[in-house]
């Protein structure tokens, strides 16, 4: 995934230099903020491998440079080999994007040979029980041995660790873990809130105190570490007072496919009610991409309101995201409520504060299984 | 970073494993690819870190350079640029 400031120095002539697959919404695992749809059961008319293959072809065409291979699990594809192959043979520098549940040595050694550049792992905590009990699967044996797979296939690795209340403080052994493994990028993505997550969000938000002392420990790994491990930890966003600039503005660099075949500016923006996703079973990508309105909904600055529109930061941050947007203050165009000149921006600063109460009552924590909510009434988590 | 980044004419700069450098036809120009990102590069940068192949040294490169960009001396030029390469994990040093 694109990280702030991490080199995307292309002067973006609107190419969609990242591509995400999402090849799959199955998943043998149930965590708790996955970013997938609330009813991503219904989503099981996949493309087939000579659509997904149609779909790298035409992208490629497009000047498409980054390739992810997510879901859901990407490992559940059997012919995820054959898509790699296809990738690399095209030029795309592709990822893998796993929890690595299913990474066998042999799926390994397939897709090494099938030209996979590099693969980037998730991981919960350098704690069995607490990995075991975010995913609600025993995970961790299995996570560790698929790290240290990876490592001796000499593939370079992303160790993902979505950060929550739960495992901040964890930061300086998972470090720790992370540095014995052979890791090269950690990257502490704190949890972003929507669908599972936003349903969830009072159990995972983390306090201001467990961030500052995260960021503590990040900070004397790099100095003890230089360059041996790259770490990001970016502070979440609900604690910034500028929010981010999400996905380098929409339609801009980035491009994601759903498992049925849907185009998205984002791997969010279905939870934004009215804007229709073309399927790439239906049009040509380069039509999705350049003419589709969904993609020339929130383009460039037109579609702007005030304090956005005549905001001098408005190059650096594209106003946030328009899916946060949406989903705090009801209007997908409105500035992202964690900007702290958006109106709304008590929404955000409520939120942390109400988390943060001593001796609050605890919600159950909604896991990501089939039947865990009535999607019926999608969107009204908060 | 607390590691002494400069290079010196014997080093013997080669290209990270963690980065692959290639020509990219869309965008005219040698793009650097990598885990987390891309990095369109100009004309002087691809030239000098093509080079960087883990055999010739930093005095190396700067005279093959030399010899085809006769306008001036790079050589300070082109030991900033691997410094700064360096420094961001580009390259690593082989002495
Ligand atoms: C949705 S998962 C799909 C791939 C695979 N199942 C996995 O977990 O790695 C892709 C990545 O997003 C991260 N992730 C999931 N939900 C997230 C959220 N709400 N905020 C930030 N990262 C999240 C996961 O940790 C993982 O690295
Ligand atoms: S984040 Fe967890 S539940 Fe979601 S797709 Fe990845 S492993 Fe599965
Ligand atoms: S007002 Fe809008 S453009 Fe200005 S900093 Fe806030 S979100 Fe960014």
């Amino acid at each position: 995934m694109p990280k702030a400031g991490s080199g995307l120095s292309l002067d973006g002539d609107r190419i969609p230099m990242w591509l995400v697959l999402e090849l799959t919404y199955r998943c043998p695992l149930h965590c708790a903020w996955c970013n997938n749809p609330l009813d991503f059961d219904n989503y099981r008319n996949e493309l087939s491998t000579e659509e997904w293959k149609r779909v790298l072809r035409e992208a490629r065409a497009m000047g498409s440079l980054q390739l992810g291979f997510s879901g859901g699990e990407p490992l559940l594809r059997e012919d995820l080999e054959e898509l790699v192959g296809e990738a690399d043979r095209l030029g795309f520098y592709t990822n893998l994007i796993t929890s690595g549940i299913g990474l066998s040595r042999e799926r390994l050694q397939a897709m090494k040979a099938a030209g996979l550049k590099q693969i980037q792992l998730s991981l919960q905590s350098s704690d069995r029980a607490i990995t075991d009990s975010l995913v609600g699967a025993k995970a961790f044996d299995a996570k560790l041995a698929a790290a240290r797979e990876i490592k001796s296939h000499g593939f370079p690795m992303v160790l993902n660790v979505p950060i929550c209340r739960q495992n901040i403080e964890q930061t300086e052994d998972i470090l720790k873990l992370a540095e014995e493994i052979g890791v090269d990028y950690l990257e502490f993505a704190n949890i972003q809130y929507y669908n599972w997550a936003l349903l969830n969000r009072s159990e995972f938000l983390p306090t201001r105190d467990q961030i500052a002392m995260a960021e503590a420990a990040v900070a004397r790994a790099r100095e003890r570490l230089g360059k041996r491990m790259t770490i990001y930890f970016v502070i979440p966003d609900y604690f910034d007072e500028r929010p981010k600039a999400c996905m380098n503005g929409w339609g801009a660099i980035h491009l994601t496919i759903a498992p049925d075949g849907s185009a998205l500016p984002c791997q969010e923006a279905r939870v934004i009610p009215g804007l229709e996703f073309p399927s790439v079973r239906d049009a040509p990508l380069a039509w999705i991409w350049h003419e589709s309105p969904v993609f020339n909904e929130f383009r460039g600055d037109a579609w702007m309101k005030e304090p956005c529109r005549s905001c001098p930061e408005k190059e650096q941050d594209f106003g946030g995201c328009r899916c946060q947007a949406y989903l705090l203050t009801g209007n997908a165009a409105n500035t992202d409520p964690v900007c702290a000149k958006s109106p709304e921006h008590h929404l955000v600063v409520d939120a942390v504060a109400e988390a943060a109460v001593p001796g609050r009552r605890r919600r159950p924590i909604v896991m990501r299984r089939r039947d865990s909510v009535n999607t019926m009434f999608m969107g009204c988590g908060g | 970073m607390t590691e002494n980044n400069t290079v010196a004419a014997g080093d013997v700069p080669q290209l990270s494993p963690l980065y692959l450098l290639r020509w990219e036809e869309p965008q005219q120009a040698h793009v650097m690819l990598y885990p987390e990102g891309v990095v369109k590069l100009n004309e002087t940068a691809a030239a000098i870190l093509l080079l960087c192949d883990g055999q010739r040294t930093a005095a190396e490169i700067i005279a093959d350079l030399n010899s085809r960009y006769t306008s001036a001396d790079v050589s300070a030029g082109v030991y900033r640029f691997l410094e700064t390469s360096h420094a961001k994990g580009w390259i690593r040093i082989k002495s």
